[in-house]
């Protein structure tokens, strides 16, 4: 999980962070040029620097974006011309940049608390908003505890030599998953969350 | 304190198979323990007690409310503990899993976060309120996890043998934990020290309560079946 960099962006309201990425992002998208996708990127990095999120978390995130960047410019290179390459790998890293802002600067229950408000309109077509919020927190919260089950059903399977068996990885993993989120239910349900 | 009835309470299952015989109890004992081998049907006894489980024929009350009938009511009286604290804890951090429990009852944000911050420091995890769940040690996440379900202010906890996972440290601290609340405790466990400090222990095998009465007597029968 993506510790909180305390700094002016972490003060403002979740709903204006969001605008913001959501009108940089349409800019960004929208303007066509090296120049102006450089000169984006530049503002974004400047942006990173002012709120203080540590470089280790922005390379860290990046990595795996900019990997896939560097291919789509590559294919782009091929097909269409290196400015049209350079643009799109600048576009992409500007986008990546953002959300990792976005996420580094806001705490979860920040960011669940401003979904569950948005979500308040849907009431009148039958959506419960704080269940959504409650949803979106613990599909969070699933992703390491998930990680750890496919780690120890690896394991397991490797101790008893079936590595190379997709069966003897899958099955348990996924009658693992579904185990798990039936307990959840019952613990939810235990502790009265949801009637 | 409250008055738990079961009224020739009994489970089958889908393919109408025993797994509990009609009981009938009546547990109103501060600290009440529950024995019985894998398999017996001590979960499911519990289960009855919150509704996680409803019976198939008989009634469940607490404190005169049917647990068929208003399962949620009941819930909010009966605290539930489980076995693996990774299924019960939801939320991404602590200090938001204490808070959703609070979410009904604190509605403002600082004061549910404040009250939030407490609870923890009250189960030793001050330190942990923005970590994540999955950082925490098996003894600190089924404090987190008791944390959370006793937030809910319940008069009754029903623990499913809760240190079992732990090692003796953490197992006595949990269970320091638990015989220091005021509330009423049901406690499934296999640890016979702990069952020793129950006021009053329930023998189950094979779906049947095959002992009901003080401590020494019911841990004595139930070795004596081994």
């Amino acid at each position: 999980m993506t510790p909180i960099t305390d700094s002016w962006a972490t003060r403002l309201p979740v709903g204006a962070k969001m605008l913001t990425l959501i009108a940089l992002s349409i800019t960004t998208v929208a303007l066509h040029g090296v120049r102006s996708a450089a000169a984006l990127l530049g503002f974004v990095l400047v942006l990173a620097v002012s709120t203080r999120v540590p470089a280790r978390t922005l390379l860290r995130t990046l990595r795996g974006i900019v990997l896939f960047a560097v291919v789509v410019a590559a294919l782009q290179w091929w097909w269409i011309g290196p400015a049209r390459a350079l643009e799109s790998l600048l576009d992409l890293t500007t986008l990546a940049l953002l959300g990792v802002l976005l996420t580094a600067t806001t705490p979860v229950g920040d960011m669940l608390e401003a979904f569950v408000r948005w979500a308040g309109p849907m009431r009148r077509f039958g959506v419960d908003p704080e269940r959504v919020g409650l949803v979106i927190s613990m599909a969070v919260e699933a992703i390491p505890g998930t990680i750890t089950l496919a780690r120890e059903t690896r394991d397991a399977a490797r101790t008893r030599g079936l590595e190379r068996s997709p069966r003897a990885l899958l099955t348990p993993f996924v009658i693992r998953v579904v185990a798990r989120a039936h307990e959840k239910g019952a613990a939810l349900q235990a502790r009265g969350i949801g009637d | 304190m409250a008055e738990v009835v079961l009224e020739a309470a009994e489970v089958r299952a889908p393919d109408d198979r025993v797994i509990l015989h009609p009981i009938s109890l009546r547990l109103t004992e501060h600290r009440i323990g529950i024995i019985g081998p894998n398999g017996s049907g001590k979960s499911t006894l519990a289960r009855l007690v919150n509704g996680l489980v409803t019976p198939s024929s008989g009634r469940v009350l607490v404190d005169g409310v049917d647990v068929a009938r208003n399962g949620a009511a009941v819930r909010r009286r009966v605290g539930f503990c489980f076995t693996d604290p990774s299924a019960q804890v939801v939320m991404p951090t602590c200090i938001e899993d204490v808070e959703l429990s609070l979410r009904k009852r604190i509605k403002d944000r600082v004061r549910r976060r404040e009250a939030a911050s407490q609870i923890l420091a009250r189960y030793g995890l001050a330190d942990r309120a923005d970590v994540s769940v999955h950082a925490l040690s098996g003894g600190q996440r089924q404090l987190l996890a008791l944390a959370g379900v006793l937030a809910t202010d319940p008069d009754l906890l029903v623990a499913d043998e809760p240190t079992t996972l732990l090692d003796l440290r953490n197992t006595r601290l949990v269970a320091d934990t638990l015989f220091g609340l005021e509330q009423q405790l049901i406690l499934l466990t296999h640890d016979l020290d702990l069952v020793r400090r129950c006021d009053r222990v329930l023998l189950v095998e094979d779906g049947r309560i095959a002992f009901d009465g003080p401590a020494e007597v019911a841990v004595a029968r139930y070795e004596a079946t081994v």
